[in-house]
């Protein structure tokens, strides 16, 4: 079972005060997968991170990552794991150059000076090598810390919104980063406000909700669970209830309606529901229709979904 | 152990590169007690029983002794700021010793203070300061005076990781100027009233100055001075040796555990 997964835990709680951060948290990632931790503010995420890179001890529960005991040994856990995120992050006083050397050496990999050459090479900082990197634009920060983790290949790699705020140019740099990474062995778990990057990246995806991990699967399984999202646009404002009345029909679920799009929606799980039989259906309605499609739904559906089953 | 030192010096090196990267800290504390000489030792000196010549040779170690008491500000400044930034997170997830960032931190401190005090030093010696005493003595003097910076130095590490916030840190750390007005550092505390003489007499600032005036041999020890001052070596080490042993194991296990 140890050697099986690279992050395993089992009922891990904290508690700050009176908010109970994590109520209990189960989780399991393998080697070489990236596991996507998405959830509403406030679900735990970066707790569960925090504790998981040994940053803050869990009040009860356990947990092993890679092969070690996270209570017992979190020192042994440090020489296998790389943290990048928001909260841990490189010296703004030092140059790029000699923050990795520094890492590097923390590490006591052999030729410090060397392998920070060769990851500025590869992180597209040779220029910008020599200059502290408090004056480095965000995307350069972001590549800068990713770099100082990756001095020694980690066995798990923590990843908390590692691109938030970054172009799509320096977005798409950091993926292959963790894919390539990924593709080694190394297993990830990686927090992300965007959903299309957890689509991306991650293999499996384990939605939080307060405190606790409410729901586990690949992209395509979570989307599954909700079925099809049918969606249609009609060319007057005042069919849209009938619009709406003949999906409430065909799907049995209660549609959503966006009168600035003049667009209907719901949710099916009814297979026999085809493209034709909906535009003939809302045709004899009299619903005089613009657009109509069937497509799985997005992660932020599923999402959107989780929020609102909370809410009720 | 070993990981000790290496982590230790590694930590060294990166706060005397954050120095030498960016001096303006360094620049500020260490030019602001010249400002004081000048000032203190001409425009309030005239106002004084004391001689002015006599004031600024008593006024010397007083301010020596109220730098190394920035220790605090300077230490809190760097670890609210490590703290804040993230970077104390980023090496608490390395595989390094517990100890070595503090360490590392308060060692390098003590480097940059050794070199940083010369111009003031040297500023002295021109308004008329001397080293009156033996040589051997004025060299136990410095090294009282920088084992006082460590110590206060190790007050603001901790003080630092517990507040987290650079702004704080600061307003906090301006505070620590306040501290050596309560003791002998600027003024004889023999003319203050009984108790105030007291509180002011067991402030470390206190039996810290009174020892370099004396190992400078600058002023004779005061009569019917409180214990630590009355026997200011003895006094110096003494305080030096509780705060250490305070703040040293509050700041390494305030690292090690990480949580506010």
């Amino acid at each position: 079972m140890t050697s099986t997964y690279a992050v395993l835990s089992e009922g891990l709680r904290k508690r700050f005060g009176e908010v109970e951060a994590l109520r209990g948290l189960d989780l399991a990632v393998a080697p070489g997968t990236v596991c996507g931790l998405l959830g509403p503010n406030g679900a735990g995420k970066t707790t569960a991170v925090r504790l998981l890179a040994t940053l803050l001890r869990p009040d009860a529960g356990s947990a092993r990552v890679a092969g070690h005991d996270l209570l017992r040994d979190p020192a042994a856990v440090r020489r296998h794991i790389g943290v990048t995120g928001q909260y841990a992050s490189v010296d703004g006083d030092l140059t790029g150059r000699q923050n990795l050397r520094l890492f590097a050496r923390l590490h006591r990999v052999r030729g410090p000076a060397g392998r920070a050459d060769e990851l500025l090479e590869r992180f597209g900082l040779t220029e910008a090598a020599d200059r502290p990197a408090s004056t480095y634009s965000g995307g350069m920060r972001r590549r800068l810390d990713l770099a100082a983790t990756l001095v020694r290949r980690p066995d798990v790699l923590f990843l908390d919104e590692p691109t938030t705020g970054l172009d799509p140019a320096s977005r798409g740099r950091i993926w292959e980063a963790v894919r390539e990474l990924a593709a080694d062995g190394t297993a990830a778990l990686l927090t992300t406000q965007y959903l299309e990057e957890a689509d991306q990246l991650a293999d499996d995806i384990a939605l939080m909700d307060r405190g606790r991990i409410a729901r586990t699967g690949s992209p395509a399984q979570l989307k599954a669970v909700l079925g099809t999202q049918v969606e249609v646009v009609v060319a007057d404002v005042d069919t849209m209830v009938d619009a709406a009345a003949v999906l409430d029909r065909l799907t049995g679920a209660e549609p959503t309606l966006d009168r600035e799009r003049r667009a209907v929606g719901a949710l099916t799980r009814d297979d026999t529901l085809t493209l034709p039989r909906l535009v003939r259906e809302l045709d004899a309605a009299g619903v005089p229709l613009v657009d109509a499609s069937l497509r799985p739904p997005t992660l932020d559906d599923v999402f959107l979904r989780l929020t609102e089953e909370r809410a009720a | 152990m070993s990981t000790l030192v290496y982590d230790g010096g590694a930590m060294l090196g990166r706060q005397l590169r954050r120095v030498r990267n960016n001096p303006g800290l360094l620049i500020l504390t260490q030019t602001m007690p010249i400002n004081m000489l000048l000032f203190f030792g001409y425009v309030f000196g005239s106002a004084l029983a004391m001689p002015g010549e006599e004031y600024r040779s008593f006024l010397v170690p007083g301010l020596l002794v109220a730098t190394a008491a920035n220790g605090i500000m300077t230490g809190m400044f760097q670890a609210a700021q490590d703290t804040h930034r993230g970077v104390t997170d980023r090496l608490r997830t390395l595989p390094m010793s517990r100890a070595a960032v503090p360490l590392g931190q308060t060692v390098a401190d003590l480097v940059v203070t050794a070199v940083g005090t010369l111009p003031l030093l040297l500023t002295g010696l021109l308004v008329g300061w001397r080293i009156e005493g033996p040589a051997l003595e004025a060299v136990g003097a410095l090294g009282l005076l920088l084992l006082f910076r460590f110590a206060m130095t190790w007050i603001g590490v901790f003080l630092g990781m517990l507040t987290r916030s650079e702004e704080a840190a600061g307003q906090l750390g301006a505070a620590t100027f306040l501290l050596p007005l309560l003791s002998n550092a600027y003024i004889p505390a023999d003319g203050l009233p009984g108790w105030l003489r007291t509180v002011a007499e067991w402030n470390p600032i206190s039996a810290v100055t009174t020892a370099l005036r004396d190992l400078f041999g600058n002023a004779p020890v005061p009569d019917g001075a409180a214990w630590p001052v009355a026997h200011p070596v003895a006094g110096s080490l003494a305080w030096c040796a509780v705060l250490l042993a305070v703040f040293v194991p509050l700041a390494v296990r305030r690292y090690a555990r990480g949580e506010g």
